[in-house]
């Protein structure tokens, strides 16, 4: 089986700070890699390299599918009068970027939205105007956004963040569904590894330009972190769950993450 | 006043040519304002517009001094000021006051324009408050070739430029040209403006251009929905008021901004009701799917 992703010998830099260098990571279909580390290691870069918005400085990287890539974002607030339904929003997922109008195959086009929306569960307000739902409702339809071109490989950026527990299960759990149903690919980008342990397959952490790769046993335990941290770094284990103890400012993130979009021109 | 209800004066200006003109100025012009509406409103360009509205003022003084058309002159004056409002204007923290300082030099150096004019005064307000009636066969046609550019590009950009528009993240994930759509859109808008500027004049050109779409995302959510009652809306606004204005002899503007206040106000109106009949059937709204925009 060919690997989805081919990351080899590539490294990042900006100005003369390298983010890592030397990373080869193969991602095969169906896996489930988290990528964790702290602020500006270099996660969301990963994606956008992934995206094909920004380059490595060195190496190469490649994807089997020439399929478009699913995308899931971080959740944002909405403006409440934003002219939007769910509808709408997914189906943006599906030909936003094409130019046109986009009039030709609408039958087919409400026939894979209604598809997709189904499949995440979002049927009673995917009608409704998507700045009112709340923040796991909209992450539902924001994977039925990434889901709907059908994918090979879904990059998601901290999809989970500001959800309360039951929506981060949820939406974790269509994205678990997906790769297992599909095969697909998953890179996903979190800052807590928790919510989603029970899917990772392997983790990929960054700090400060050094990273480990494996499962979540191997990258997930004292003596490793403390080398990537370079300080005494301890991990508990707590019904499951992962803590890590130590490095709280380098490990404690709640900051945002964003995809450097330029920002609108009147 | 009561002139306004004086429907025989009315009927017999309808049939004058120039009054034909004029209305299918406006409704060119109420296709056009409707069709950019919703757009306007979710990028959040109304400052813009009235800034570009005023450059297009500036544009039309600096052409009737020169003697060459003030259409000519508004439409350079908007194209100019969406291009540097494109430039200057990137960043959206910096956005409101660059078109605070754009705005108010364009509209100082369009009254230095103006003052140098020696033709009649009510041209020179005409640019201010509008005045249809000077609309002529020449002018009708520059008119509808613009309108019809504009709308082709605008098919033609739609769907990216809406993906860009309420999704910016995500659009851009997938390579949306955010940064070319927004500078594409504001000449477009610029274009637009221009025309309403010779229909309600440049104080009062977003009457036309926002305000229709403004109560029309009122209520719907549908971006299409949006689209088609942005243009009923501002058809209604820019037709009825000429109308109306016939017979009383009082500037188009006046009515076409006060019909589409009304509107607005009706929409408000709706959404309000119909946000309050979904929270007494339902306590919990954000979970609940509401009706608007079904």
């Amino acid at each position: 089986m060919s690997a989805a992703v081919e990351i080899s010998g590539a490294s990042l830099a900006f100005g003369g700070r390298t983010l890592w260098s030397g990373l080869d990571l193969t991602v095969q279909p169906g896996e489930f890699l988290a990528i964790l580390g702290p602020n500006g290691s270099g996660k969301t870069s990963l994606l956008k390299i992934l995206l094909g918005l920004q380059q490595l400085s060195a190496g190469s990287w490649r994807m089997a599918s020439d399929r478009p890539v699913g995308y899931v974002p971080q959740q944002r607030a909405m403006q409440e009068a934003l002219a939007l339904r769910g509808v709408d929003l997914v189906g943006l997922g599906l030909d936003g970027h094409r130019w046109g109008l986009g009039l030709f195959g609408l039958a087919e086009r409400r026939r894979r939205v209604a598809a997709a929306i189904e499949s995440v569960g979002a049927q009673a307000y995917a009608k409704s105007p998507v700045g009112r739902l709340s923040g796991g409702e909209q992450q539902r339809l924001r994977v039925a956004q990434a889901l709907i071109g059908e994918p090979d490989v879904l990059l998601c950026d901290e999809p989970l963040a500001s959800l309360d527990l039951a929506h981060q299960r949820a939406v974790s759990a269509l994205i678990d569904r997906r790769r297992r149903e599909a095969d697909t690919a998953v890179l996903f980008v979190t800052h807590e590894l928790n919510p989603v342990l029970s899917y990772v397959d392997r983790v990929l952490y960054l700090v400060d330009g050094r990273f480990r790769i494996g499962t979540p046993d191997e990258v997930m335990n004292s003596k490793t972190l403390s080398e990537l941290y370079r300080t005494k770094v301890e991990v508990i284990r707590v019904g499951g769950q992962i803590h890590v103890v130590g490095t709280q400012s380098a490990l404690c993130e709640d900051e945002a993450h964003h995809l450097g979009v330029e920002e609108r021109v009147s | 006043m009561d002139k306004l209800f004086d429907f025989g004066l009315t009927g017999q200006l309808l049939a004058q040519p120039f009054v034909q003109t004029a209305l299918l100025a406006a409704a060119v012009l109420g296709l056009v304002a409707g069709m950019l509406g919703p757009l306007i409103v979710t990028r959040r360009m109304s400052f813009a517009v009235h800034g570009t509205a005023e450059l297009a003022f500036t544009g039309a003084a600096g052409a009737l001094l020169l003697g060459i058309g003030v259409e000519y002159g508004a439409l350079a004056g908007s194209v100019i000021a969406a291009l540097l409002l494109g430039l200057l204007g990137g960043r959206e923290s910096d956005r409101d006051s660059v078109i605070g300082v754009i705005l108010s030099f364009g509209l100082g150096l369009g009254v230095l324009l103006l003052t140098f004019y020696p033709g009649r005064t009510s041209n020179k307000f005409g640019i201010l408050i509008g005045q249809i009636v000077s609309i002529d066969s020449t002018n009708i046609v520059v008119l509808i070739a613009a309108a019809v550019v504009v709308l082709l590009v605008l098919a033609v950009i739609y769907r990216p430029l809406l993906f860009s528009s309420v999704d910016p993240h995500v659009a851009a994930a997938r390579g949306v040209p955010s940064r070319l759509l927004s500078v594409v859109f504001a000449v477009l808008v610029g274009i637009a403006t221009a025309l309403g500027v010779q229909i309600v004049g440049s104080l009062l050109v977003v009457s036309l251009m926002v305000t229709p779409a403004a109560a029309a995302v009122r209520v719907t959510a549908s971006p299409w929905r949006a689209t088609l009652l942005a243009v009923l809306f501002a058809e209604i606004a820019a037709l009825g008021g000429i109308i109306l204005s016939l017979a009383p002899g009082v500037p188009v503007s006046a009515f076409v901004t006060a019909i589409s206040f009304l509107i607005y106000l009706v929409c408000r109106l709706i959404a309000y009701r119909r946000s309050r009949a979904s929270r007494i059937s339902a306590p919990d709204v954000a979970r609940v799917p509401s009706a608007v925009g079904r």
